[in-house]
């Protein structure tokens, strides 16, 4: 604008004459007006918070002004094991997301350059962004449940296991009474038997539908000379029965296997037991034996990883945050590719680098403004991650799973009611945030 | 433009944002106090409006209380008492009413530690005057949840019964037992429950409060009202003895791993609906569930089973005998008033009779110490064994955590709700679980 021909007209401040210059002071509003949107946004929803917020956060918990603590609430924030968690977890997050967000979007980028439905390929990587988080970890706490039958993850596991290891016929079962012994996964009776005796292996907490089929009324076996005959019976009755008694009502168990020990505790027959959990052992010589039932049968079903224990949560969370924001680095380096100059790596090649050079040497140097912006946002958004947290954690893993953002909310408006803490970890964060923002302003006034 | 021109720019428009800002912040308490009814009452008939901020919205409660409140309208035609639903951000809203001077006349509140502070910040009005109406319909130990500072604040108008346990009846008869009397039986039925096939509890231990309502119980069946109310009001340390007897008898239970569905490591991450669900599958995966008269609305909806045929209640055991035997704890909403005048009069009296409390107890989900009420109204055979229990009890507690700051007694994963899934965890590790509740406690009630 151009005042310099206008000295001639006196700077009043009323309106001025209709068709004429505008007045020093009009200007000033016109500049006014038009910055007041901006101003006034900035001020209420930017600036008052955050000042705010850091007057806030030297105060005590609910009352606000005459409870000035000073420095406590920082003090809090990094002796108390809840927020130091936090810390560390945010630590964690930090180190671990963007360098594998960039990679496997990298990876994803350079790849899908060379494949033909790169576009559909691209879709459907990016689609986990489109989805809400909180929409993506009620998912994958579903996909993580501990229980193959719910969670997908574990299913799997379930599947390869048993294949491996197949869980056998009574896998909940117990001994009735103390005389059977744990012994290398299976159980021994601890009573010596001589040819002529008879075995009894009780066995409980079998539920009724787990009572193997055709399974009938356990009898316990007589004596036989040359022979050690017994029984393995679901020892149980309602009320409990007497333990270690074959009773009416107490079902045989069919198809167990059963070892036969000799006093050396080498196996030297083995039986399995009929519909009605009988078995014999034929043609033993005289000596002393033991009898017990194979590790086999009691061999475990896959009981599935506990991926949102306290162990794995944080892994089980990043996996999920990742999966989320892969596709988003994959969109901003492709397009970083797609305008980089060809001749470079043509020049490259015709030089004799290999791809995995061109790679290493070229693109990726090429790309290093792409990656750094990549960088930047995923370490703003790990700073202050939240919803994936509140979303995916049990209720009982908040602790172990707490991060910065997940603390401030708890502390602040989650039924600690304490805004004081809140606060300072909010200008914590906020203090954590600021030098990647910088280092991103200066990047955008070197670009511009 | 030149640079002092914006410069001059930039300090107008900065004025202007300050002065909306302090306008925004200054100016949200010129609004007028909220009109109430007149004072003045002909010949008998009352007259004026009653405003009514509740917990219960349409699908919690809000038709059985509109239900209550035409029934009042019928008998004061002078008075309309005009219900909102808040839900259950109900104390936010409250205490924002409050501070900005503008309360409502009436609300339920289901934390006494709130009420308590209002009490404190003489916010509320004493309902002294319907002292005749609820010394007549309720025992003394109901009105004394309502008395704070040594005044009628409030009464407890609707109430859930939190000390029961519900069992699987088939998981029950295949292990040929019967809903325990005492502690010792409740363990040894375990036992069998046990042997049977079928794991005897099932925990909900992802959200902590079926924890601590675990624990509530076993220290009010130990050592009765008197010492649970102090601990309850921080009185008695949680170092206390009486609490490592409390946690050792918890233990019994939590320590039990093969016996808890799915183990320790399951029951972490079993909400209490899956909890519930679990148990009142078929087959069983567990046999009984700890917790309030709710749990048979969940079971009903998410569950195949039906009363008593697949499912049924029996009360906390005993662990003392005598009165501790007999008391209840309950969670539930408690009426207050924040003004005073005779149509706020006249609709309290009558939410302290049998005829209101029938209304509600009808159409079920609902418990009252309302002992003039009958409990041939409960609907069926399973509300009438729930809540049943309330209208005979002399001692009643209300839920520990509910009279807690929030900070210690209500959020997830922190405070006590957090140690208790920690003492799941380990639950041999008594002494460092009560020093850590101690520490919790004494940050909290700073």
């Amino acid at each position: 604008m151009s005042a310099g021909g206008i000295t001639a007209e006196p700077p009043v401040a009323a309106a001025p004459p209709p068709g004429g210059e505008p007045g020093r002071f009009s200007r000033y509003l016109t500049a006014a007006v038009f910055l007041a949107p901006a101003f006034i946004m900035l001020g209420v929803w930017m600036v008052y918070p955050a000042v705010y917020t850091i007057i806030r956060s030297f105060f005590g918990p609910t009352g606000f002004l005459g409870s000035w603590v000073g420095t406590d609430n920082y003090h809090t924030l990094f002796t108390s094991s809840y927020f130091t968690t936090a810390i560390k977890n945010n630590a964690i997050w930090v180190a671990v997301v963007p360098a594998f967000v960039a990679a496997i979007g990298l990876i994803f980028a350079v790849l899908t350059e060379r494949v033909r439905w790169s576009l559909a390929f691209k879709t459907v990587v990016f689609l986990p962004i489109a989805i809400s988080a909180f929409a993506t970890g009620v998912t994958w706490r579903i996909l993580y449940d501990q229980n193959p039958d719910t969670g997908a993850i574990n299913a799997l596991g379930r599947v390869v296991s048993d294949a491996v290891t197949p869980p056998g016929v009574l896998s909940s079962a117990l001994p009735s009474t103390s005389t059977l012994q744990p012994h290398g996964g299976g159980l021994l009776l601890k009573t010596p038997l001589h040819p002529g005796g008879v075995a009894l292996l009780g066995l409980t907490g079998i539920a009724p539908q787990d009572v193997p089929g055709g399974a009938k009324q356990a009898v316990k076996p007589d004596s036989q000379s040359g022979q050690i005959n017994g029984v393995v019976w679901r020892d149980f009755k309602p009320g409990g029965g007497k333990p270690g008694v074959v009773e009416k009502g107490e079902l045989g168990l069919p198809g167990v296997s059963i070892e036969l020990h000799s006093s050396s505790g080498k196996v030297v027959q083995t039986a399995k037991t009929a519909a009605d959990g009988s078995f014999a052992f034929s043609n033993v010589p005289a000596g002393t034996y033991q009898a017990g039932v194979g590790a086999s049968t009691f061999a475990k079903p896959f009981g599935g990883y506990s991926w949102l224990g306290d162990r794995l949560i944080t892994p089980s969370l990043l996996i999920a945050y990742i999966w989320i924001w892969a596709g988003f680095a994959m969109v901003v380096i492709a397009a970083g590719l797609s305008s980089m100059p060809r001749d470079v790596l043509e020049a490259a090649r015709t030089d004799g680098a290999n791809e995995w050079q061109v790679f290493r040497r070229v693109t990726v140097p090429l790309l290093a403004p792409v990656l750094t912006v990549v960088f930047i946002t995923m370490i703003i958004n790990v700073l202050k991650v939240f919803d994936i947290v509140f979303a995916l954690a049990p209720e009982s893993e908040y602790r172990n799973a707490n991060v910065l953002a997940f603390a401030m909310w708890q502390t602040a408006f989650s039924g600690g009611g304490n805004f004081g803490v809140g606060s300072a970890i909010a200008v914590f964060i906020f203090l954590l945030v600021l030098p990647v923002l910088l280092l991103n302003v200066r990047r955008f006034r070197r670009e511009l | 433009m030149s640079r002092r021109s914006i410069q001059a720019a930039v300090v107008l428009a900065a004025v202007i944002a300050l002065a909306i800002v302090v306008a925004a912040v200054f100016g949200g308490t010129s609004q007028g106090a909220v009109k109430t009814g007149k004072k003045a009452a002909v010949n008998t008939a009352v007259k004026g409006k009653v405003t009514f901020d509740g917990i219960w919205t349409s699908s919690t409660g809000q038709k059985p209380f509109q239900a209550v409140i035409d029934a009042f309208h019928k008998k004061f035609p002078g008075v309309t008492v005009n219900y909102k639903p808040v839900g259950n951000n109900l104390p936010t809203v409250l205490a924002t009413a409050v501070a900005g001077g503008h309360p409502p006349d009436m609300a339920d509140i289901a934390q006494p530690g709130t009420i308590k502070q209002f009490a404190n910040q003489h916010k509320l009005k004493p309902i002294t005057y319907a002292n005749s109406v609820l010394n007549k319909n309720f025992s003394k130990g109901w009105l004394s949840l309502g008395k704070f500072n040594g005044k009628q604040y409030a009464f407890v108008f609707k109430a859930a019964n939190k000390s029961l346990v519900w069992y699987n009846v088939p998981a029950f008869k295949t292990a040929g037992v019967k809903p325990p009397k005492t502690f010792s039986n409740l363990l040894s039925i375990a036992k069998t429950i046990k042997a049977s096939g079928t794991p005897a509890y099932s925990i909900g231990g992802a959200e902590g409060w079926t924890l601590t309502d675990l624990f509530e119980n076993i220290y009010l069946r130990t050592f009765g009202v008197a010492k649970y109310n102090q601990l309850s009001a921080h009185k008695i340390k949680w170092t206390d003895s009486s609490v490592t007897t409390a946690l050792k008898s918890m233990g019994k239970i939590l320590g039990d791993t093969s016996n808890i569905a799915g183990g320790t490591a399951g029951a972490l991450q079993d909400s209490f609906n899956q909890s519930v669900t679990n148990a009142f599958a078929s087959p069983p995966k567990a046999a009984m569930v700890f917790e309030a008269d709710f749990v048979g609305g969940v079971i009903l909806s998410q569950t195949k089973a039906k009363p008593k045929t697949g499912f049924n209640t029996f009360v906390w055991p005993q662990i003392t005998a005598g009165a501790n035997a007999k008391a209840v704890e309950i969670a539930g909403d408690l009426m207050v008033t924040f003004r005073d005048t005779p149509a706020i009069r006249a609709f309290v009296k009558y939410l302290a009779t049998p005829q209101a409390a029938a209304i509600w107890a009808k159409q079920g989900g609902f418990g009252t110490g309302n002992h003039n009420m009958s409990a041939k109204v409960y609907p069926d055979a399973i509300t009438r064994a729930t809540e049943a229990p309330l209208l005979t009890a002399k001692s009643v507690v209300f839920d520990m955590s509910d009279n807690q700051p929030p900070a210690f007694g209500s959020t997830a994963g922190q405070g006590e709700w957090g140690l208790f899934q920690k003492f799941l965890q380990s639950p041999s590790n008594i002494k460092s679980i009560q020093q850590q509740l101690e520490a919790a406690a004494k940050a909290a009630y700073k």
